[in-house]
């Protein structure tokens, strides 16, 4: 049993879809409406409680080799995903135990252990975890637990027809990470980075990104940080907000003159 | 016969005309336009970027909770303050009405709590998942388990309370008693302030970037309410009380110039739009206003003393809930803040994609 992880290459992706419909289909996720955004030819907008897969449509300034050499517009694409953190603060977060790491290193969230309490949804520093107001419950990408567990890879990696999403055993995926952007390097395109913030309290996510230039550009944080970091400093808070209480009512009562005894 | 109802206060095509005459009025004054406006078809599509983000949209999700959480935190408060007051007051021998006064409202939070918390799950009958496991990481199922122990505790106290005032004393009853006032105190202290670290430590930048005075906070504003609810309900005589209540609004008062003194860009939702207006009057319901209204108390006369207190008391107590309300606005405002998660820091509002979707 390995520990396994996704590697999606935006500079390979064509803005298909056929992760979300594979996603979609394979998962029985609800469709969330056909609308239309207004603003670009991505009508999902996001990962959430309905789209567990979803192909951000990039477009920038022209830049040359950039997304087709369109006069007006650069135009590239990029599959999002639950990033299955290391430190995962939505599994930090969960009060029933139903979001639990898989032994393939992915979070699963157990729907018949969820009751809806949302506390995962806040606790995101992605803002993948949804609450499914129809339903109640939580959800968000399994990692294809179901077909991992028995050999099978994601539905989303096996239905991609450039192999944008690589699925594979993780630290062979970094190595392949590392060795895809030195050669997008050689081919001229210096800009293209790895997504996988490790130097912050995440330290690291199960599912890593090959983006080009800013990463705030494809709505990835630079900086994200899993809430458990703040315990600390809160509970230290708390506990001396109740040596207050305590020490202050005692004060109050002793010194108050009024008491009977 | 009636006139035609006007489906809009205003005309749509005065509106177009004042929005052309300001599109010129700019032009003639900066030379260029500059304003977001509408973009007329065909035009560029907006673009992503580091400094636009991605189109805008939030990376975080808004929490979900509903009317249900902000209420449950100002019970939750006011429960466990009234608990310490109710056992300190016991200990050191104070007004036995006091005593009895404090178990009943800790009592009756305790009864109110679950009832909410369990109302906001997406799947209420499955609250008992939550008993599954104690996690000390999560801040949620600390308190769920704070939250059992002060009802157990609470509702023994008012049980052998009434007991006692039925049946006259007897050692069972003042084992219950005691037992149960002990564990009112022990779960009442974190119980009172535990949703300061509930929200604290999540990733919604305007809690966590307050993750270190949360729970001071709202220790003193449920303490505002318990005191409040106290003297509500006759004891305006209470100089311990009166302390407390003092106490409780001088902290809110500091908490109100902190927050108003902060440059951090992440607590802006506390002081600007529909959320800050929200924040500022729960604030001055529960600082200022009641330690005006207190200190001229200590002053005044016997009657008027009491009455001042008495308006000091409704003003704590709506500012406790107002406050609490305000926070989780204002949670909701900062994930919609593309900007932050992304660190984007100062941009020029002109720029920014007109994208904004409530």
């Amino acid at each position: 049993m390995s520990v396994t992880a996704f590697l999606t290459d935006s500079t390979l992706c064509i803005g298909c879809k056929a992760c979300e419909v594979a996603c979609k289909e394979w998962n029985d996720v609800a469709e969330d409406g056909l609308e239309f955004s207004g603003f670009s030819y991505d009508n999902t907008g996001a990962v959430g409680a309905s789209s567990w897969r979803h192909v951000k449509f990039v477009e920038q300034a022209p830049v040359p080799g950039f997304g087709g050499n369109a006069a007006d517009q650069s135009w590239t694409f990029s599959s999002d995903v639950c990033k299955h953190c290391e430190n995962a603060g939505c599994l930090e977060a969960c009060p029933t135990g139903s979001i639990v790491r898989t032994e393939f290193g992915g979070v699963f969230i157990q729907p018949d252990v969820c009751n809806g309490c949302g506390f995962c949804v806040v606790s995101c520093p992605f803002g993948v975890v949804e609450r499914n107001q129809k339903d109640g419950r939580a959800f968000k990408c399994t990692f294809c637990y179901d077909r991992q567990k028995v050999g099978l890879q994601p539905a989303c990696a096996k239905a991609c027809p450039t192999e944008s999403i690589k699925f594979g055993e993780i630290d062979d995926l970094r190595r392949k990470a590392q060795e895809r952007v030195e050669e997008l390097h050689r081919r001229g395109m210096d800009d293209a980075v790895v997504y996988d913030p490790s130097e912050t309290s995440v330290a690291g996510t199960h599912a890593m990104f090959i983006i080009r230039g800013d990463p705030r550009t494809y709505n990835l944080p630079p900086a994200p940080e899993v809430p458990t970091i703040y315990l600390k400093k809160s509970w230290t808070s708390s506990a001396v907000a109740a040596g207050l209480l305590l020490g202050g009512a005692l004060l109050a009562f002793l010194a108050d003159g009024d008491r009977k005894r | 016969m009636s006139d035609p109802i006007p489906l809009r206060d205003e005309d749509p095509g005065d509106q177009r005309e004042r929005r052309l005459e300001e599109i010129r009025r700019e032009a003639e004054v900066r030379g260029e336009l500059k304003v977001g406006g509408t973009r007329p078809a065909g035009a560029p599509f907006p673009q992503a970027g580091p400094e636009t983000g991605y189109y805008g949209i939030p990376l975080l999700k808004e929490p979900p909770w509903t009317w249900e959480i902000p209420l449950y935190f100002f019970v939750g408060g006011a429960a466990g303050a009234a608990a310490v007051i109710g056992a300190i007051a016991d200990y050191t021998g104070a007004d036995r009405e006091l005593v009895r006064h404090a178990r009943w409202i800790a009592a009756a939070g305790s009864v109110i709590s679950p009832g909410l918390l369990i109302a906001d799950l997406g799947r209420p009958e499955r609250f008992l998942a939550m008993l599954r496991v104690f996690k000390p990481q999560s801040p949620m199922s600390v308190g769920v388990w704070t939250l059992l122990g002060f009802s157990t505790g609470t509702a023994a106290t008012a049980f052998a309370q009434f007991l006692g005032d039925r049946y006259g004393p007897s050692l069972p009853v003042r084992v219950l008693e005691n037992a149960g006032q002990a564990a009112s105190l022990a779960f009442g202290l974190p119980f009172s302030n535990y949703t300061g670290v509930l929200i604290g430590a999540t990733a919604v930048p305007v809690w966590n970037r307050s993750a270190g005075d949360l729970p001071l906070h709202f220790a003193a504003s449920g303490l505002g309410a318990a005191v409040g609810l106290l003297e509500v309900m006759g004891h305006r005589k209470s100089r311990a009380l009166q302390a407390l209540g003092l106490g409780a609004a001088i902290f809110e008062t500091y908490e109100g110039f902190r927050i108003e003194g902060s440059m951090d860009r992440a607590l802006d939702p506390l002081k600007h739009g529909t959320s800050g207006l929200i924040t500022r009057t729960g604030g001055a319901l529960s600082g200022p206003i009641p330690l005006l209204l207190r200190t001229a108390s200590l002053f005044a006369g016997k009657k008027k003393s009491q009455s001042l207190r008495r308006m000091a008391a409704v003003s704590s107590i709506a500012g406790s809930l107002i406050t609490r309300i305000a926070w989780i606005h204002a949670g909701h405002v900062s994930t919609r803040d593309w900007r932050l998660p992304l660190e984007i820091d100062r941009l020029n509002p002109a720029d920014r994609p007109t994208l904004d979707r409530e």
